[in-house]
């Protein structure tokens, strides 16, 4: 598949985030969404996951058959949309079942992450660090072109690390999309890096300034 | 699609099976608020079973608001949500899934319950097969109704109140039909099938409107 944003601009609660944001993927390429705190890039994958709604610009998908841009994706987020009295299993499961195109199953995809004796442990009695890898197991039970991660080496150790680069390395080898919001080198080879910072955000408004952008919010 | 509604009723009804479920919960609640009337009206036979049917109804209207305000905002808040934004289906479907999945854990077993529980308000079996009939045509436009309230305060903290201010009002006519339709069945002017019809349409109403206006809420809350 083939990913093109073209000026995106978001705001959150009536405040500009960001503007401008242009970048293309195409298969087996990778981004790297850099910047300080609360530049926005969790708001940006939130764009791309269909979550927010683009303040202006567009994003387009190509060569996806008739998919929208939500059904190509998947998201491993600080939210890791995991529920905790449910096992490891029953997670996945429940992830393959709503996704659809089963490629691992569970065990398979928890063991490649070094997890599988938590295969029938509650979510609940699980530490953030293997939390976090079981959501990223949902990566491999079933098959979605366009990977978003926000931080995804949160809580990881060097190990789990490892595997994840070795995970995202596949995924591009088999024309798979990743786009990453990280403070951190990912192990991404050649990835390219869009780096949201003032310069792409407007002036600050002056006191008469125009409707748009001082627009209050409520 | 149909995988993705069953995918999301089957892990609905496993997690209220789970500790901290809300299935027991409402049961036992609706339970709570029958027995209490009796102990407030005293021991006044011909009093209760007239009143009866109106009070398991009450019950069953507030029993149906348990709950309720985690409908969509556990899914909001731990991102699973995000996670069915992305599944092969509508939002409408997943907001289908989630209220079936919902009522079958709290409204069913309200309305299977009930004529037991009219043992406590002194029905006659006439009244109490009525009651159990109304609420399990009824209880689906309750939570329906609900679902919107509870699309409409995902994002909010201690959202309960809000949802129970929002959606009580938006329940009258489902309550005085459900209730006007166990009388008629006890006796009375109106035939019994004329407001048990009535309340059959107030649910089928409830689903369509209920099932877009959620989704469109969850969809507007970002």
């Amino acid at each position: 598949m083939r990913l093109t944003a073209t000026n995106l601009a978001a705001r959150r609660s009536g405040r500009r985030i960001f503007s401008g944001l242009s970048f293309a993927l195409g298969p087996g390429e990778a981004l790297m969404v850099t910047g300080r705190n609360g530049a926005g890039k969790s708001t940006l994958l939130s764009l791309l996951a269909g979550r927010l709604k683009p303040d202006a610009g567009t994003i387009a998908v190509a060569d996806v058959g008739e998919a929208t841009l939500a059904e190509c994706l998947h998201v491993v987020g600080h939210r890791d949309g995991l529920k905790s009295p449910l096992t490891a299993e029953e997670n996945l499961t429940f992830a393959r079942d709503l996704l659809g195109a089963p490629t691992a199953s569970p065990a398979e995809a928890l063991n490649e992450l070094g997890l599988g004796h938590a295969l029938r442990l509650p979510v609940a009695y699980l530490s953030a660090g293997q939390r976090r890898r079981v959501a990223l197991a949902r990566l491999l039970v079933c098959r979605r072109p366009l990977w978003l991660l926000d931080e995804p080496t949160a809580a990881l150790d060097t190990a789990s690390q490892a595997v994840l680069a070795g995970l995202m390395a596949r995924h591009r080898a088999e024309g798979g999309l990743i786009v990453a919001a990280t403070h951190q080198s990912l192990g991404l080879d050649d990835a390219r890096e869009l780096r949201i910072d003032e310069a792409l955000k407007p002036a600050p408004a002056p006191a008469s300034g125009n409707a748009a952008d001082s627009e209050v919010w409520w | 699609m149909i995988g993705v509604m069953r995918a999301l009723i089957a892990r609905d009804l496993q997690l209220a099976a789970r500790v901290g479920g809300s299935g027991a919960l409402s049961l036992v609640f609706f339970l709570m608020i029958v027995a209490l009337v009796p102990f407030a009206l005293g021991p006044d036979l011909n009093l209760l079973s007239r009143i009866g049917p109106a009070i398991l109804w009450l019950a069953a209207v507030l029993a149906t608001l348990i709950g309720l305000d985690r409908l969509f905002q556990a899914d909001e808040e731990d991102g699973s949500l995000d996670l069915m934004t992305g599944a092969p289906a509508p939002m409408e479907m997943v907001v289908l899934a989630k209220v079936v999945a919902h009522w079958l854990t709290t409204g069913l077993p309200l309305a299977l319950a009930s004529p037991l529980f009219g043992l406590l308000v002194a029905l006659d079996g006439t009244a109490m097969g009525a009651t159990a009939l109304t609420l399990l045509v009824g209880t689906p436009a309750l939570t329906f109704i609900g679902a919107v309230g509870a699309a409409l305060t995902a994002s909010i903290r201690r959202g309960g109140l809000i949802l129970a201010v929002l959606v009580l009002p938006l329940m009258i006519p489902t309550l005085i039909f459900g209730v006007s339709a166990t009388e008629a069945a006890s006796g009375g002017t109106v035939p019994f099938t004329t407001p048990l019809l009535i309340l059959s349409a107030l649910s089928l109403i409830a689903a369509v409107i209920g099932t877009f206006a959620a989704a469109a809420a969850l969809r507007w809350s970002e």
